[in-house]
């Protein structure tokens, strides 16, 4: 899996933390925001409900400032993660997203097995047999151990609705 | 003397056959997790804690508690024989463990680092067991004034004391107190922070936050690495085991050292993780051997495991007799209290005496039990390694879905678990410590509870949190936990330079 076109270049690290520090001073300002809305003086029961989280967010505005400040001011030139890196990460980000997107539909059970098999055949690129008696057997498992031995309940979908589980 | 009595009980509460086999379960799981990348002590934890729904209180705890002293074990196999660190607290256990095992001493490492963990948490359970109780009959005094300057001091040591920039650690922490606010606020029954989204009307679940950013944010950094992860093999015999046991007592002084270290940062919430950096570059300092260290020097294993197993182990205190816990992983728990009905804190002591008492009877037996399992079952736990990491991965992540699920049957958690786990990935690259933000989380409505009670008492004045001289002196122990790195370099300027040399 290793990308050998880009493995020098990827965005800076000073980069991606000023990205990372503006995004943290933005929600920041978004909970003055939210707070204001809710009332940050006194009321009939004293503070109001915004008084504590609009002083949150000034703290949050202000030390993502001097955050900033600091990384901007830093003569620092080493890569946040390479190109190649990075795919890696994403690729195993996105189909996690599409896994979480895909629980309430079909349940955890299917879902699993599909994410699992996908997993181990393009990331690992692992045989049909090994591939089959992972996928099948992890949530097999995972029904005896939560929903028979601790009666903890796990989304279902409609094959499972099919199979009277 | 009542502590004694009170503490008999509570072996004999742990004793019982299903409470020791939850304890064996615990450990196992435990070393499991900490053998894995990906699962640590605190997700662990979180992932499983659904499983102990049906359990009564007291079996529940011992298991949860032990699946985080199999954890801190378990940190340390992978250190020692892969010089990959299953757990941050044992990222300092590598510098000499590592080479000691390339040396072919792996096995005298090993029972080095389990015995040295079991007498660092040993240690802190004594701490335990004599200070807890006096804390506590002490905390039943507090007002809302106190209260708020014990989370002041918990929070404030953060800052002082972890080794990220102080305005990140601010940051992050800050960004936990936030999303604690979102929701229903606890005072006046008002909606705050929710811009409409019914789905925030309850606020964020930190356990969703430990799963998201622990779990799922490792899982993407070790992504970054490629998927090449090498196993090996380990084992230890009987005679290697009592060889090393033999030489170990002549480092006493290391070892000592290494649990005050640990005791203290473990109280104040530092964490396992600085608690085992900082013995172990006090230890190199100090040490006639110093200069070997990194070298393979079995001090080097010694003091870093005595401490993050001390720190690990203490961090339970606060949690116990404060309700303000030390560690993400003793938050966890915490939230575990909460779940099965019990208010953390010292009332617990009076209410629930066969529960706390029960539970740290159970710190001394698991272990106890740990090492002798940690002992016996190295290859098996190195075996585990060997399992390619692209079939570990997908099998970690559907577990952390399962767990984040389960703690409130709502699959909106699971793509908020996501969420967090691309957040902590994020902040984790960029040096924020995500700590502080988990502990905030949990602590943040409760603080700004006491804050606003306390402001209510004095009509808006801040005066109140120097009002008497016993939450004067927590506030002012914190300001200087808060400014400990400004006022430590102070003195080492004022000291001669020959001294620090």
């Amino acid at each position: 899996m290793t990308t050998q076109s880009s493995h020098t270049t990827g965005p800076t690290h000073k980069a991606v933390e000023a990205g990372v520090t503006t995004v943290i001073g933005l929600f920041g300002a978004l909970v003055v925001y939210g707070s204001v809305k809710a009332g940050i003086n006194w009321g009939a029961e004293g503070p109001k409900a915004g008084f504590f989280p609009f002083y949150i967010g000034l703290f949050i505005i202000i030390s993502s400032l001097i955050n900033l400040f600091n990384t901007l001011r830093e003569e620092d030139g080493t890569l946040f993660a390479e190109w190649g890196q990075l795919r890696q990460v994403f690729s195993v980000i996105i189909p996690t997203g599409i896994y979480v997107a895909s629980l309430p539909f079909i349940g955890l059970y299917l879902a699993s097995m599909i994410f699992i098999a996908w997993f181990m055949r393009w990331l690992g690129k692992y045989n049909w047999p090994i591939i089959a008696a992972v996928a099948l057997g992890m949530p097999i498992v995972t029904y005896l151990i939560f929903e028979r031995w601790f009666l903890v309940p796990l989304p279902k979908g409609p094959i499972e609705e099919w199979l009277g589980l | 003397m009542e502590e004694l009595v009170n503490l008999f009980h509570g072996f004999a509460v742990a004793l019982q056959p299903f409470n020791i086999a939850v304890m064996v379960l615990g450990i196992v799981l435990g070393v499991i997790i900490g053998v894995l990348p990906g699962l640590g002590g605190a997700n662990g934890v979180a992932i499983l804690l659904p499983l102990t729904f049906s359990m009564p209180p007291t079996s529940a705890i011992i298991m949860l508690s032990c699946i985080y002293w199999g954890a801190l074990f378990g940190g340390a196999i992978t250190s020692i024989l892969f010089n990959i660190p299953g757990e941050p607290w044992s990222v300092a256990t590598t510098f000499d463990g590592y080479p000691m095992a390339q040396q072919g001493k792996a096995a005298e490492s090993l029972t080095a680092a389990f015995t040295s963990s079991f007498v660092g948490a040993l240690f802190a359970v004594i701490m335990i067991t004599l200070v807890a109780p006096l804390v506590a009959g002490f905390a039943l005094r507090f007002g809302p004034a106190e209260k708020f300057a014990v989370y002041f001091l918990a929070f404030c040591s953060f800052v002082g004391l972890s080794k990220e920039p102080p305005f990140k650690t601010i940051a992050a922490m800050m960004i936990g107190f936030a999303l604690a606010a979102v929701g229903l606020d606890s005072i006046t029954g008002q909606l705050r922070l929710t811009f409409g989204f019914t789905e925030m009307l309850n606020g964020f679940d930190f356990l969703i936050a430990v799963i998201g950013l622990f779990g799922l944010g490792e899982i993407f950094l070790t992504m970054e690495e490629g998927l090449n992860f090498r196993g090996g093999k380990a084992k230890i015999d009987l005679r290697v085991v009592l060889r090393t046991w033999m030489s170990l007592p002549q480092y006493w002084m290391t070892s000592l050292r290494s649990c005050i270290i640990g005791c203290w940062m473990g109280v104040t919430p530092a964490g396992a993780t600085p608690a085992s950096f900082m013995s172990y570059g006090i230890a190199k300092r100090v040490s006639k051997n110093g200069k070997n260290f990194g070298k393979g020097e079995i001090e080097g294993v010694i003091a870093p495991e005595t401490a993050a197993h001390a720190a690990g182990t203490s961090a339970l205190l606060p949690m116990l007799s404060l309700g303000v816990p030390g560690s993400p992983t003793a938050a966890v728990l915490l939230g575990g209290l909460l779940i099965w009905g019990l208010q953390p804190g010292p009332m617990l002591f009076v209410e629930q005496k066969e529960f706390v008492w029960g539970l740290i009877a159970s710190m001394y037996l698991g272990n106890l039990v740990g090492l002798i399992i940690v002992l016996t079952c190295v290859p098996i736990f190195a075996a585990i390694l060997r399992v390619p990491f692209s079939i570990i991965a997908p099998l970690i992540l559907v577990l952390c879905a399962i767990g984040a699920y389960s703690v409130h049957n709502s699959t909106f958690d699971v793509v908020m678990m996501l969420v967090f786990g691309v957040i902590g990935y994020a902040l984790k690259k960029c040096n924020y410590p995500l700590a502080p933000l988990v502990l905030a989380i949990v602590l943040g409505d409760k603080a700004e509870e006491a804050f606003r009670q306390s402001l209510l008492g004095s009509q808006g004045s801040l005066g109140i949190f120097f009002s008497n001289p016993l939450v004067s002196t927590i506030m002012i122990l914190g300001l200087i936990a808060l400014f400990w790195s400004v006022i430590s370099n102070g003195l080492s300027r004022l000291r001669p330079r020959a001294a620090t040399a």
